[in-house]
Formats: structure tokens, sequence, C-alpha cells
């Protein structure tokens, strides 16, 4: 069967390696794949797997510890690893255009939007200034930034991570490059404004056929916007087809982990009746405002009047957006941020205004796990130390039932033979396994559980959740679960509740949620949601 | 353990300073306070390694004795500032509030000095002798000391593990003591190791501008004053001083900068 | 952008108030009479009763303070024991000297440091980076003092190229006044090319990590158009903040340098009268010089946002 894109392909890798010599190792291995003309490709991998590496091979923008050291990267037919510095020069931007992942830096604070905008048109196309001015505003309304006037003359500070990075995906397809390197683009952004740029992003290849090469870990993404994916893992392409095949008939092991890792409902928990463990009602948290140097900042409120029950041994989630107070909303809850108003009630008692004794009493009931496991363990502290201090605060045990309590909790969530170990030793996953076993080391009834697994790779998610759920089940603790993805919660969660701008719009079971959410938000974000489309299609293939 | 190269030769270069000052206490070449009017101005010999001064001395016992001086005033100095700049950043820091924002305010009054101009200031009002000068510079730099333990200490406390302590249970005094406080030492070391090079060089200074500590006593800074009127018949004596301050501060500086690339490692060269 | 600028300037008043306040203490703790202590030992006994009214002596320290602020505040320094002359004057003669020597100094330095830093940090440990690197940190570790006692001996001494002792100002004669500044500037130039450089390099290292460097690159930019439109705007912002901690720091210890070259400036006058015991001048010294810094660093704040645009908008 002759594959047109195969034949005359726009992007053909052949056999790449790349090596980081200080490390020993080869970040990239032997690596061989082709994009078509207009055609959209994933390359999708965790962390380690060598996709941005090779992303940034292709440009010729390797970091300095990192070489080419075999391999021929083809651009219609021209091999760019071989090319001369001014010719791949010529190339970057023009021919090959690329946007990174983290909006908050990619573009230069010190320089107008303008003047950014401007430099791609200015150095290859050599244009007059008007031309440019002209082109720059009609590429700024089409990705939809009002009044592109003001935009031009403003610096990026002034914009939100949606906007920057639909100003970055403007500065790209000015050039109207045949081919955009898109690296994780949506990663650090919301849910809802995820869709939107990505949408748009799509559009724009489409006005101009520029080909796309996705690089993402997010398989959602891949099923909605990709034909073709290449898998990767370790350096190595372990798969490639056609993204339905992969996605529903992996043939490589680590495509089906890939694949397995995606949430999927889990079995519903019978309801538990009676008075609730946890009580919030009206709560409300505002910042900002006094201070004879900050008289004009408006006060913000973060938390709006919320209520709220979680029954014992159910997980409630707490999904919301960026700015949506749900962060706020746990620690408020655990008194670690200042209530303004409302109610809390731990079995009954109050916690709001409690002090002295019963603030005790409520911290030795409740616990929390951070989001980011890279600071919320002490990096002096070993392993041992850190899981065994909550333990001071019990009456009673003996260092020896310390240390076997210690030890238990550590084999729960599989870090046998750890406790020598210092954070900086472990990997992130193994971190927030620590977290975690700090948390239930005094068998609280409750614990509050802030995004744990944002920061870590899908595979590694999937474990840590699968051990949290199955602590829950052993350990019958109740738990607040934070996060922004609805798609991640839905495996975990008995109840959830769909936060924005500092309210609950909604609230229900899983299933009440999930499949017949009544909240125009609850929809959107639904709808927003790739990974959710995902499981459902191939739940329905199954 | 990797050691680098520059904080190794900086370690070296302190290590000969400090062995010389300690020996400064027990044995010296010759006698630097005596005087002998026969040997004066004499250049280096296989007698008088560095030569003779216009009063006779030998100006490698003096430089010997000197470091002692030098290293005792700024190690006394440090202490001096790195304790009074410790206990206040900490209490800035810890308590926050109107007690933060006062001694912040005094703080400040101190910094808008120039480092040298207080010092200055200051011996004016304690006179010139060797404690004199270890409070003025030590008040002129504990400022600086306080500002940054109270930078470290606000930036440790908002850290996810010192709220997961509270979290805890613990008690505000416990988190202090068990988790903000020893995640401090590492800037504050590095500081210290800073400040030590300053404050030699201050006191260098205002001993070469006669404000320092008092002839006949000597250290490095007088000397090189005292060098001046007999700068084109007697060289040795311009150079043996000054070449003695600047390796000193050349060995702080590169120790200085192996405890940063230690911490920092991107910041590093080879 | 305004908000930040009225902010600023309205800081500024307080520190000064407590610069002021610093020195007025100061001068009270030296130990003797305050009036015999300003007007020196035989005092005419009418000056000295005029003196002791004016300052409010037998008032409250606070109100005493407000006296001296008052008489201060209006350009009143008092009169030099030594010389007899207004002390206001005195010090902005003075000051001319070092200033110009300071500002030249440092100058020429950021010209050179700022862009060896850059290359340093850009090519970061190779032979170029760890040449500069040990180069400034030589430079930095050597006392300026030495270095002018050096230079003299070279240049002046041995040399004969340069004068060795005596000042002209500029406005007197151009070519000589040049001819005795030479020496002191060059001095220290390289001092403060050892710490600037540094800071430089770091700042390069720190924004060459970030993002917006390689979407430069990757428009297609050559390494040069990168360095000067991405990075060194961004990376000399620290940089600018150091420059204002040195311009204060030499103008407090710029007293070595003087007494080295044997200059009318500042700091020396400030020495010598504090030999003298000359505590007019010694209290004007440094009152002047102390909010003089302030209004360097205020000045280094204001422009501040011209290298950083995000933060005119806290």
């Amino acid at each position: 069967m002759s594959d047109p894109a195969h034949d005359h392909p726009l992007l053909s890798v052949e056999g790449l390696t790349l090596a980081a010599p200080s490390l020993g190792v080869d970040v990239v291995d032997d690596l061989r794949f082709h994009i078509g003309r207009g055609e959209f490709l994933a390359v999708v991998g965790e962390s380690g797997s060598g996709k941005t590496m090779a992303a940034r091979a292709v440009l010729g923008l390797l970091p300095p510890g990192i070489q080419r050291t075999a391999g021929r990267i083809l651009l219609d037919g021209e091999d760019l690893a071989a090319a001369a510095e001014p010719r791949i020069r010529a190339l970057r931007g023009a021919a090959i255009g690329m946007v990174f992942q983290e909006p908050m830096v990619s573009l230069n604070p010190a320089l107008t939007v303008g003047a950014q905008l401007a430099e791609g048109l200015r150095l290859h196309h050599k244009l007059p200034r008007d031309e440019i001015r002209a082109r720059s505003l009609e590429m700024l309304r089409r990705v939809q930034i009002p009044d592109p006037e003001r935009c031009l003359a403003a610096h990026p500070h002034e914009f939100s991570g949606g906007m920057r990075q639909r100003i970055m995906l403007a500065s790209v397809m000015l050039l109207k490059p045949k081919l955009l390197i898109a690296d994780e683009p949506t990663t650090a952004l919301d849910t809802l404004v995820q869709r939107e740029v990505l949408d748009l992003m799509v559009e724009l290849a489409r006005d101009h056929d520029t080909a796309v090469m996705l690089i993402t870990h997010n398989l959602g993404l891949v099923a909605r916007y990709a034909s073709r994916a290449v898998v990767m893992r370790q350096g190595r392409k372990v798969e490639e087809g056609q993204v339905g095949e992969i996605l529903r008939r992996p043939s490589h092991p680590y495509t089906r982990n890939l694949v397995d890792a995606l949430p999927r409902r889990g079995a519903a928990a019978t309801p538990v009746s009676g008075e609730p463990l946890l009580a919030v009602r009206s709560l409300r948290v505002e910042f900002g405002g006094r201070g004879w140097l900050r008289r004009n900042r408006r006060r913000v409120v973060a938390v709006d009047g919320v209520d709220l029950d979680v029954r014992a041994g159910e997980t409630l989630a707490v999904v919301g957006g960026s700015g949506s107070g749900k962060t706020t909303l746990g620690r408020a809850v655990l008194r670690l941020a200042k209530a303004n108003g409302g109610e809390v009630r731990f079995r009954g008692r109050d916690v709001l205004g409690a002090g002295g004794r019963d603030l005790h009493d409520f911290r030795m009931g409740c616990q929390l796990v951070f989001q980011d496991p890279y600071s919320s363990l002490d990096p002096r502290m070993r392993v041992g130390a850190i899981v065994a201090e909550p333990l001071r605060h019990l009456p009673g045990m003996s260092d020896a039932d310390k240390a076997a309590r210690v030890r238990g909790t550590l084999e729960d969530v599989g870090l046998v033979g750890f406790d020598a170990r210092f954070p900086h030793e472990l990997s992130g996953g193994q971190r927030q396994r620590v977290a975690i076993a700090r948390a239930i080391v005094r068998h609280p009834a409750f614990v509050v559980a802030d995004e744990p697994v944002s920061a870590l790779d899908m595979t590694i998610q999937k474990q840590v959740l699968t051990l949290f759920r199955a602590l829950q089940r052993r350990y019958g603790f109740a738990c607040l679960f934070i996060s922004h993805d609805l798609s991640a919660v839905e495996e975990i969660a008995d109840r959830v509740a769909v936060m924005q701008s500092g309210r609950i719009v909604e609230t229900g079971t899983v299933a009440q949620i999930y499949d017949a959410p009544s909240h125009p938000y609850t929809r959107a974000l639904l709808e927003a949601s790739p990974t959710i489309d995902l499981t459902r299609m191939l739940e329905s293939a199954a | 353990m990797r050691f680098r190269l520059n904080a190794v030769v900086g370690a070296v270069l302190i290590g000969l300073v400090l062995a010389a000052a300690l020996m400064a206490q027990v044995w010296t070449p010759f006698d630097p306070m005596k005087l002998d009017l026969r040997a004066r101005m004499q250049p280096p010999s296989a007698v008088h390694w560095l030569g003779t001064d216009e009063f006779g001395r030998d100006v490698a016992s003096r430089l010997i004795a000197g470091a002692g001086t030098s290293f005792e005033i700024s190690l006394l100095t440090v202490a001096f500032a790195m304790t009074v700049g410790a206990v206040l950043g900490v209490i800035a820091g810890f308590l926050r509030g109107w007690v933060d924002r006062v001694l912040m305010m005094l703080n400040d009054a101190l910094l808008a000095f120039p480092g040298m101009l207080l010092a200055l200031g200051l011996m004016v009002v304690v006179g010139a002798s060797k404690y004199a000068i270890v409070v003025a510079l030590g008040l002129a730099y504990a400022p600086t000391m306080v500002r940054v333990v109270r930078g470290t200490v606000l930036s440790i406390r908002e850290r996810e593990y010192v709220e997961a302590s509270r979290m805890i249970g613990n008690g505000e005094g416990y988190t202090m003591a068990r988790h903000v406080l020893p995640n401090c030492i590492a800037p504050i070391a590095v500081l210290a190791t800073s400040m030590f090079g300053w404050v030699l060089l201050s006191e260098s200074a205002l001993s070469f501008l006669g404000l320092g500590v008092p002839p006949p006593a000597p250290t490095w800074g007088n000397m090189l004053a005292a060098s001046r009127p007999h700068m084109d018949t007697a060289v040795w004596l311009s150079i043996a001083p000054g070449l003695c301050i600047a390796l000193t501060l050349l060995g702080i500086n590169l120790l200085g900068d192996g405890l940063r690339d230690r911490l920092d490692p991107r910041m590093a060269v080879a | 952008m305004i908000g930040y600028l009225i902010r600023r300037l309205a800081m500024t008043i307080p520190t000064i108030l407590l610069v002021a306040a610093a020195v007025f203490v100061l001068v009270r703790l030296i130990p003797g009479d305050p009036v015999s202590l300003l007007l020196g030992e035989d005092a005419d006994p009418a000056q000295v009763i005029e003196l002791r009214a004016s300052l409010g002596l037998e008032e409250p320290i606070p109100v005493q303070f407000g006296y001296w602020l008052a008489k201060v505040a209006g350009g009143d320094f008092g009169v030099s024991i030594a010389s007899d002359r207004p002390v206001l004057p005195l010090i902005l003669q003075r000051f001319q000297v070092s200033a110009s020597i300071v500002i030249g100094a440092v100058g020429l330095a950021v010209l050179v440091a700022v862009p060896a830093g850059l290359i340093a940090g850009w090519k970061q440990n190779r032979g170029v980076d760890f040449a500069i690197v040990t180069v400034a940190t030589l430079l930095l570790s050597i006392p300026s003092f030495w270095l002018g006692l050096l230079m003299l001996l070279v240049f002046g001494i041995k040399l004969g190229w340069l004068p060795v002792v005596g000042y002209v100002t500029f406005g007197d004669d151009f070519w000589r006044a040049l001819g005795y500044i030479v020496l002191p500037v060059a001095t220290l130039t390289m001092i403060e090319i050892g710490v600037l450089t540094r800071m430089a390099r770091a700042s390069a290292i720190e924004v060459m990590r970030l993002e917006y460097v390689t979407h430069a690159r990757a428009k297609g930019l050559a390494e040069w158009q990168v360095l000067a439109r991405h990075v060194l705007p961004n990376a000399f912002a620290p940089t600018w903040t150091l420059v204002g901690l040195i311009l204060g720091n030499l103008l407090g210890g710029i007293a070595v340098i003087e007494t080295v070259f044997t200059l009318p400036g500042l700091g020396r006058l400030l020495v010598d009268s504090i030999y003298a015991r000359d505590y007019p001048v010694v209290q004007g010294c440094l009152l002047f010089t102390a909010v003089i810094y302030v209004l360097v660093n205020l000045i280094v704040d204001l422009c501040y946002p011209l290298f950083d645009p995000r933060v005119s908008a806290e």
C-alpha cells in the first residue's frame, strides 16, 4: 500500500542518535520517523523518553551537554544535520517553527510584543515596517487577542498564560512555516484554555498547510488531534502507527501501560449515612487589601461562601481551574490559611475558632499531602525520620512501637528499606509516596490531598493513585482530593464538587457529574478534557 | 564530594595565612617591634627574608604578626556581625509584624550608610584600638547580615516542608529549630565567608588611613601606609604587605566561590 | 509606572530622615560637650551662647533633633573649626573631585565588564570563560590602595609618565587635569571591572537558561543578535543594581584612593577632619555622603523599569 506521506515526507528522521557524554548515556537511540506535508504527528512519551531532545535536534538547538552522534534529519530531502550554520538559521522560523511549554518565560519580558512579532518577519522576509505591522495585527486578530493595537505596544507580563501562548502561536505562524513543532504547549494551562489554544493551533496549521509535530505525554490530546503517533521510551521508538490503532490495539507493552494508565471509573462506594465527618458552611476566604503602600489593591475573594460535606471513608474531589479557589479551600479547612467567615466542623466540633487543646486534637485527626514532591520534604532529614516525625505527638508510644509503625507504613507505600535515604536521592513518585506515608502514619480520619500527582508522569500517577485508593480502603480515612483535571479524579472519587471563581457550582456522585452534568461550567470542563473523550471511546470499543 | 580547583587553591592560600597568624602567637623570625637602627632599609637578604623597614624592623616578622592581628580582628568582627545579624534576623523573620517593621527600619537606616563610612563614623565615637575596630566594623557590617538572615528565614518559612511541620502539629518553636534554621545555614555560611574578606579589606584600609590599629603594632594596612614616603628607594616595603592582603583576599574569594559552586552548580566554571 | 515612581520617591523621605537621625545620634555620642566639639576649645563665648540656643541644648533630645534638622535642611552645616569656612560649600567643592573619579571609573568599568561578563556566560565552562573569571577574581582581590600605590610606582616614579601629586580642575586646564586623574580612575576601574564582570556573568547565565532565549534562536537569530537583543537587556538589571551599591561604597571608601594620589576629595576631607577633631566637618561629610548614597540608590531604582518592565507593574 503506497503511502504518499511516506514516499515524499516533509520531514524524515533517520537513525538519529543523541548522546550525553558527561552522563555516559544515549538520550535518543536510533530514532526514525517521518511526517508528511500537512500531517499531524504526535510524539508520545513520559519524562526521560528523549522526545524533547529529538525535537530540539531537528532545529539544531541541542543544549551544551548533548551531541548528535549519528543519523540524518531530512527536511524536503535536505539533511539539516549536515547543513552549515547560516543555512540552519535561515530555516529556523521560516521553514520550521517551534512553540514551547512555559508561556510565562517563552516571551522576552524586556521587549514589547510588537518587537518580538516583528523580529522573525524582518529577519526572514525583510519586509517594510508598515507591512510587518499590518500582518502582525491581522495575525493577532486571527488568534483572538482583544485590542491587537494595544497588544503590540504592551509587554508580555501584562498577559495571562493562555494569551501568551496565543501570541507565541501568532509569532510562529506569521512566518508560515512548513512544519510546526509544539513541545507540550499546553501542559501549563488550564483545561478550558488548553482546548482553545490547541484548537486554534490546528486551525492555523490548516490555514497554511503546516505539518504539526506535537510532543506530549497526554494520550487524550493525541487521540483528539493527531492522525499518527510515535511512542518513545528511554530514547527509543517503541511503536508507531495510526492513532486509532495504537490506542485501541497497542502492540508494545509500554504503549499498553500508557493506555492502561488512563483513569477509569472506579467502583462506586456505598454511600455512608449519618453525620458528615467534616462539615463546611458558608466558608469565606479573602486576600489582599490594606497596608499603606497597597491602599488601592482590591480584596480578592478566593473562597466565596462554600458549603461541603465529607463523610467518613469517602473521597470527595474538588475540581476547578486555576483561580477557582480550590487550593485555598483545602488550606482553609485545615486552618493553614485564615478564613474570613463561615464555619468548619470536624466530628461536630468547631475548627476555625479552636485553640490549644482542641486545635491540637484537630491536627491529630487530619493531614495534608502537598502538591510538589520536591519541596514538601525537608531536604536535611532522612526518609525514616520524616515519616516518624508525626508520631512524636502520640502519647504512650514507645520507641520500639514507633519504629514498628514507621516500618509498617513504609511497607504499605512500597518503600521498604528506604529509611536511610535522603529526599534528593528519590524520584518524584517515590517522594510523593514518602509524603503519603507521613500523612497516614498516624492513621488520621481525614486527609486533604492537594493535586498530589499533577507533577508526576502518567504511569507513575496511576501507581500513586492506586496506592492511595488501596490505603484508603485499608485504613478507612476520608479524603478531600483537590485537582484541576476532571479526568484524573474519575478513578478515585466517590463524589465530586466542581468549583469556579470561589463557588461550588455543582456537587454529585461520580455517575451524576460525568454522565449527567447540569451546570454549564461542568459541561464545559468535561468537553474540554480530551482524556475523558478517549476513555469513553476506549470503553465503548472494548 | 568533588573538590573544585578554586576551592582547593583558596583553601591552601587561607591555610597559609592562618598558619602564619597562628604562628605569630608563638614565634617569628625576629621580634616585630624591635628596632635595629643599624639595619635600616635593607633589601631582602638571607638574614632578613623580606628586608627591613625604616626603623630596622624585620619586614617578614611584621607581616606574620600583622597576619595574626588582621585575622583576629576579622574573625572577631565576623563573629560579632553574625551573632547580631543572626539573632535580629531570626527575630524579625520569625515574629514579623511590628517587631519586624521596626527592626527593618533601623536596619535600613544603617544600611543607608556605605560600610566604610559607617565604620569611619563609629571610629570617631569609639576611638582607635583593636576592640574599637571590631565594634565599629561589626556594627557597619551587621545590617547586611541581618538582611540576609531575615531574607533566608522568610523564604524558608514559606517552603512546603515547613507547612508540613505545622500540619503535623509541631509548635512554632520546634518548627523553627528543627526545620527552618538548619536549612538557613548554607546562604549564611557563604555570606560569612564573603564578609570575612570585606572586613579584612576594611581593616587594612582603616589602618592605611591611620585610623585603624595604632602603631607600632603592625598590620598590613599601616605597613603599606608607612611605605609611601620610601616608595622609590625601598620598593619591597610597598610590595610585600599589599601582596599579603591581595593573596589573602584571593584565597577568601576562591573559597567563597567553591562554597557557592557546591550549592549552585549552574554558576560554576569547570 | 507613575505609581511606582511616586511610591519609590515616597520611600526615600523616611530613609533620609532616618539617616539624618543616625548621624545626629552618632555625633551626640562623641564624648564631650556638643558645643565645644562644634566650635573648638577656645571659642568666642558669645558664639557659644548663640549655638547653645540654636541647637536647643536645654530641650529634650527629639526637640534638639528638630532644631538640628531644620538647620541642616536649610543648608547650614556649621563652620569648620580648622579653616573657619562654612562646611557645606567646602564639602560640595571636594565632592566634585570625588564624584568625577568615581563616576568616571564606574562608567568605564561597566563598559568593559558587561560585554566581558556576557561573553563569559555565553561560553560558560570554556577557555574564554575561565580566563575572564580568573582575571576578574584577581582584579577584585587586589586592595585598591595597593594597586594605586603600584600604579603610582610604575607610571609615576619609575617611568615618569604621569604626575605623582596634585590636582587641577577640568575647568582650569583640561589636559593637565586629565593627567592627574588618569591613574586614580584607572586604578578604580580595574577593581570594579573585577566585581561587575562576575555579576554580569552570573546574570547572563541565569537568563540564558530561560526559554525565551531558546525561542529567539528558534526564530533563526544569529547568536550575537540573541545576546544583544534578548540576553543583554534582561541580564543587565541585576548588574545595574550592583552599580548603585558600588557607587555608594566607593563614595564611602574613596578616602584611600585620595590618600594614595593626594587628591583633594571628600574622603580625604573626612579623614583629615577626624584627625583634626573638626567635628562640624565630620558631621557634614557623614550626612552628605549618606544622603547622596540614598539618592544614588533612588536613581538606580527609578531606572530599573527601563530594563525590567515587570517591576513597575507591582
